[in-house]
């Protein structure tokens, strides 16, 4: 039904686009991981491993690299464990409101990144509103300082970021799970708890690896939350390539450790689909 | 549910602190007043950020939809070779941290030797966001009827006639559904702007900038202002997502969809 030509002509503008846009770009983030800063703070065009050797050797990069991981896994768990309660009964136990309900988890998403993130600020700052609540109410009598500008703000501020987005698959997969299957197990004498753990929780995998992996992802290459709420304490890894193009100018170093980030989603990615083709049925 | 409490408890402090007379910090909030919104009023430079920031938003919708929409198309209909590895690199910056992409288009500017300024940011925002529409549009297309343009193509009309004429109105729903998502998301980027801006800031590289150097609750009322307006275009975007919509299609089928590699 389409010519060649029309498939042609389709295919050719975005392809042209995303190749200079996005191929290259990423090619150059290649060649420039392989390149040197001279002490000059020049860069020089020479192809040498040095960046990598860098990278294996100096601790302080597997420390960062650890602890952005650590960060990760933490908000990835923390959002799955209310994004998938949510979820599951807004799909499953919510009958009227549904559709008010599925909104209202969606707002937070487009409330720019900034604005929540500079809320987190306030209120877990020394003379935040939760420092201020627990000290009206005499329950502690200094503010609290760990609140703020260390890794537990980070997780805490980025696991608000990112539940809905960990909820909006996982629902998308409940939805489609078939509602006769829930039915035949409750039938079978199945409880409700063992429907959800053998029949429910499982057809619904692909939905949460999606949102587990944008999770994961999205947090280890953030760098605005550590900035805003993390302190000396709660660097990530993000940061160390943003100062590495900034005040640190060492652009092929940043480059390494971006495209090794890079080699890393991708690598994830596959694996996911992996999973999730193994796991699905059709 | 609690989970609701834990999401919106930071949004109401924001609006509520807006109001506070008395300036950042402190429980219970003094006294309630519209000074900062007044302040916030009187600020030029803030609102030349903000024409900034929409004129950047309106270019990478246009960039986006143009590119998004053709890559739609061939997804959907054509076979290629290399189609899997396009359809990957398409949507791949949707899911990569907009660190990545920011730093390898910051290289490309660097080694062409372009300026960084608006125009960058724009090309930035504009190729990050063409997944945003490619999926949008791709799950258009699939709910499409595609005996109608076989109707058309049969009674003899040309591609290009029956593109127009038949399968650009039936996505004109998807296509304003994209345009906001896409222009939302390109007044609160961030993470690809960081790398590309030149001399003049957008709207949240601004309010950053302004973060760093010490809170006010002004920051406070243009967040409000800000949340406003954003809850206003999701809003909109979910009616008309959902005047589409047929039992399964959410508006989230994207995610699962994409990654699941379920469209090649």
């Amino acid at each position: 039904m389409y010519t060649r030509r029309y498939k042609c002509a389709v295919a050719f503008p975005p392809l042209l686009w995303v190749t200079i846009f996005l191929l290259i770009p990423y090619a150059m983030l290649f060649c420039y991981s392989f390149w040197r800063v001279s002490p000059l703070q020049v860069i020089v065009h020479e192809w040498n491993l040095g960046n990598y050797r860098e990278l294996l050797h100096n601790s302080m990069y597997a420390t960062v690299l650890f602890r952005s991981m650590l960060i990760a896994a933490a908000v990835t768990i923390f959002a799955l464990l209310l994004g998938y309660p949510l979820a599951y009964f807004l799909s499953f136990r919510a009958t009227m409101r549904k559709d008010l309900l599925y909104q209202l988890v969606i707002i937070p998403l487009w409330v720019s990144y900034l604005v929540r993130g500079y809320a987190w600020k306030t209120i877990l700052g020394s003379d935040g509103v939760l420092n201020g609540f627990l000290q009206y109410f005499h329950i502690v009598h200094h503010p609290v300082e760990f609140l703020l500008y260390s890794p537990f703000a980070v997780v805490l501020m980025l696991t608000h970021i990112y539940t809905p987005f960990v909820f909006l698959p996982i629902y998308a997969a409940l939805e489609h799970v078939p509602r006769n299957l829930v039915e035949a197990s409750l039938d079978l004498g199945a409880s409700p708890a063992q429907t959800l753990w053998r029949v429910i929780l499982p057809l619904s995998l692909p939905g949460v690896l999606a949102g587990a992996t944008f999770a994961f992802v999205l947090t280890l290459g953030d760098f605005l939350a550590p900035l805003l709420v993390g302190g000396p304490s709660g660097i990530m890894i993000s940061n160390v390539v943003v100062s590495l193009f900034g005040t640190a100018y060492d652009w092929p170093l940043g480059a390494a450790i971006s495209l090794s980030m890079l080699i890393l989603v991708v690598a994830l990615l596959f694996l996911v689909e992996r999973v999730e083709k193994r796991w699905t049925f059709s | 549910m609690l989970v609701f409490v834990f999401l919106y408890l930071p949004i109401v402090v924001l609006v509520l602190y807006s109001f506070n007379g008395q300036g950042v910090g402190g429980f219970p909030p003094r006294e309630l007043t519209l000074e900062w919104y007044r302040v916030l009023l009187a600020d030029p430079p803030l609102w030349g950020t903000v024409r900034n920031s929409l004129s950047v938003a309106f270019c990478a919708v246009g960039i986006a939809l143009a590119l998004g929409l053709p890559a739609a198309l061939a997804l959907d209909r054509a076979e290629f070779p290399g189609k899997g590895l396009f359809r990957r690199l398409v949507l791949l910056p949707l899911i990569l941290p907009g660190i990545i992409t920011g730093l390898s288009l910051l290289m490309l500017f660097v080694t062409g030797g372009i300026n960084l300024s608006l125009l960058t940011i724009t090309l930035g925002h504009g190729t990050a966001l063409i997944s945003v529409a490619t999926t949008e549009l791709f799950a258009g297309l699939q709910k499409f009827d595609r005996a109608q343009e076989e109707a058309s193509l049969d009674l003899g009309a040309t591609h290009w006639q029956t593109f127009w004429r038949v399968t650009l109105p039936n996505l004109k729903i998807s296509l304003i559904a994209a345009a906001l998502l896409i222009f939302t998301l390109s007044m609160d980027e961030i993470a690809v702007s960081f790398f590309l801006i030149g001399r003049s800031n957008t709207l949240p590289l601004e309010i950053w900038s302004r973060l760093r150097r010490g809170m006010t609750p002004e920051i406070n009322a243009i967040s409000t202002v800000i949340l406003v307006f954003s809850i206003g275009s999701i809003l909109l975007w979910y009616r008309l997502r959902t005047r589409t919509v047929v039992a399964e299609e959410e508006p989230t089928s994207m995610l699962s969809g994409t990654l699941a590699g379920g469209q090649a």
